[in-house]
């Protein structure tokens, strides 16, 4: 159990302190389901290196990546994993390492001819399980890609790391069984259109109950303006429930005809987590199906951190082009771009009192942060979410500099980790973001941290009171916008 | 993995949910809390049964709000929030309940 201290520490390196972690191995059924191999093969090691060559040609920043690396250590006390562990394979170039070196073996001349000489590595068993501990001890973040003066993404082999593995036979469990669940059902908890319905009908009757407003929850509603696609823990879980009423309340007090979708029940994307191209399309498609279905002019999508990756850099390619949206609107449209032109437009009433009890900090999200921008100035996917948390609380402070925006700490779940069976690198991955929260705790009185992530919420809500917080500490945004929304007899 | 209860044997998952969700009792209930030192209460058997009527009608487990509401509605409305059900089950509601209520466990960004 890693221990909060004042200033962030880096740690001593700890050969193999995670040697031990990692997460369970997909089942076969929920391989097959996929298109991968249901166990290990046993030519596993041409399979792999014919997988690593097709990706080296499709994906054409890898071969990059692989090659650029100048061993300058800029990345190794930037990943949290690292922070929080000690362990060496942790570093994001000892983690790249792993992957570099196969390379180096078949993929060039030098390491062909002189492995030695250059460092090369036969693709042995041992090197494969060191694949499938250490690139599932990385969140895809890519806050080391930040400090890397070649822009290597770490990420991006931990991706192909994993693509690699699944066609080997060694899929996450976590990963691949949500994948199935959204092809089957249409969302990664497996909620039926039944149950959602239910669920939905559920928080009409708390809302009314709560504020004598009845703010509707519609769902598969032809003909609506906006399409609402949100992470299906929004339908589920908390704090992410008090998020989707925040929505629903600002859609009601703006007029705007809305719904979700029972077929398109989920905002994230797993596929991007495991790496796999058609996986990502084919669930990023059931969105487009639905909007078409539905006949609606926009899709806005709720607070889910890779969701909105997907969505913003990725969707144009996968399921574009919207030219059957409206175009006054961005197509995707993130949930905090329509809050925040509702407020620069007057058409929310809003009573930042209501949130006078609590002194807020913003958790970047780190897809957000780095793989992605709102609104149409650089940098507003940092700058929108504040304005929107000061427009609606009256006290606001921000966590350290080199722990936000850009340089923003992954909250330790993200990337497809989080997982019971990952606790304890949950735990640990979470220590720098948690050392600058209670920074701003003891020195401001913070008693809640806001964040735009299904995954930060739900991965907040499990480690806080480990570290001592309140577990009710994280809240979603829109939770913070409709409580202070106002409603009178005109709404 | 797998346990026995009165000699019959149960398969679970790595987790330790049920795999055959047929097979549950509420001995085989008794016994996974016995496993994580919780005895069971009245009260938590409230929420076990409310979680398998909900999972026969609904396949899903409730989401959080559905059962806090339901919980209040059975228990007393001061019991119908997410707090007491975590003092029921520590571990959190969905995942420790749905458990020893033989349901599978809840999968996503939650």
């Amino acid at each position: 159990m890693p221990v909060i201290t004042e200033h962030l520490q880096v740690p001593r390196v700890q050969p193999d302190a995670m040697a031990e972690t990692k997460p369970f191995v997909a089942k076969a059924e929920f391989q097959e389901a996929l298109g991968f191999p249901g166990k290990l093969v046993d030519n596993w090691q041409s399979v792999a290196l014919d997988k690593m060559s097709e990706l080296l040609g499709k994906y054409r920043a890898l071969p990059v990546f692989l090659d650029a690396c100048v061993k300058c250590g800029a990345c190794t006390d930037k990943c949290h994993y690292y922070l929080g562990t000690g362990d060496p394979k942790n570093m994001p170039v000892a983690r790249q390492d792993l992957m570099r070196n196969v390379y180096r073996r078949y993929f060039t001349v030098a390491g062909r001819y002189f492995p030695k000489l250059v460092g090369a590595q036969d693709l042995t068993e041992s090197v494969l399980e060191d694949w499938y501990r250490y690139y599932h001890q990385c969140s895809e973040c890519r806050r080391c890609s930040v400090y890397c003066p070649f822009g290597i993404d770490t990420a991006e082999i931990t991706m192909a790391g994993r693509e690699i593995l699944a066609s080997v036979g060694l899929g996450q469990k976590y990963a691949n069984e949500i994948i199935g669940k959204v092809h089957k059902i249409g969302n990664n908890l497996g909620l039926p259109e039944p149950a959602l319905a239910d669920t939905l009908t559920g928080l009409e009757e708390e809302v009314e109950e709560d504020i004598g407003v009845k703010v509707r929850f519609p769902l598969d509603e032809a003909g609506a303006d906006v399409l609402l696609v949100t992470p299906s823990a929004d339908f589920f879980a908390e704090p992410h429930v008090d998020g989707l009423i925040g929505y629903a309340k600002v859609f009601h007090q703006a007029g705007i005809r809305w719904t979700l979708s029972s077929y398109a029940s989920e905002a994230a994307n797993f596929g991007i987590f495991i790496g796999n191209y058609d996986q990502m399309q084919k669930v990023a498609e059931r969105i487009r199906q639905a909007a078409l279905d539905l006949g609606v002019r926009r899709i806005v999508i709720g607070e889910c951190g890779h969701a909105w990756r997907v969505a913003y850099s990725y969707w144009n390619t996968l399921i574009g082009p919207f030219d059957f949206l409206d175009t006054d609107y961005p197509a995707p449209q993130h949930v905090c771009e329509m809050t925040y032109d509702l407020i620069q437009r007057g058409a929310l009433t809003l009573d930042p009192s209501a949130n006078d009890n609590k002194i807020v900090t913003f958790h970047d999200s780190c897809n957000v942060s780095r793989g992605s921008r709102m609104g149409s100035i650089p940098g507003g996917q940092f700058t929108l979410p504040r304005e929107i948390i000061q427009a609606v609380c009256n006290h606001f402070v921000d966590m350290a500099p080199e722990t936000t925006h850009e340089q923003t700490f992954c909250c330790g779940g993200g990337g497809g980790l989080l997982t019971d069976d990952l606790l304890e690198l949950r735990v640990k991955g979470a220590l720098p973001r948690v050392t600058a929260l209670k920074q701003v705790v003891d020195n401001h009185g913070v008693t809640h941290m806001a964040a735009i992530c299904a995954i930060c919420k739900s991965q907040f809500s499990k480690v806080l009171p480990i570290y001592g917080f309140d577990m009710d500490m994280i809240v979603s945004v829109h939770q913070l916008v409709g409580d202070a929304l106002v409603f009178d007899s005109a709404h | 993995m797998s346990f026995d209860v009165n000699g019959r044997s149960y398969e679970t998952d790595e987790e330790g949910y049920l795999a055959n969700l047929s097979e549950w009792s509420s001995d085989v209930a008794g016994h996974m809390a016995e496993l994580d030192d919780c005895d069971l209460t009245d009260n938590h058997w409230e929420v076990i049964n409310f979680l398998r009527e909900y999972y026969e009608e609904y396949q899903i487990a409730p989401a959080v709000r559905v059962l806090t509401k339901a919980i209040g509605k059975r228990l007393g409305k001061e019991k119908g929030n997410s707090k007491y059900l975590y003092e029921l089950f520590p571990y959190g509601p969905a995942k420790q309940a749905c458990k020893y209520a033989g349901l599978p466990k809840p999968t996503g960004c939650v």
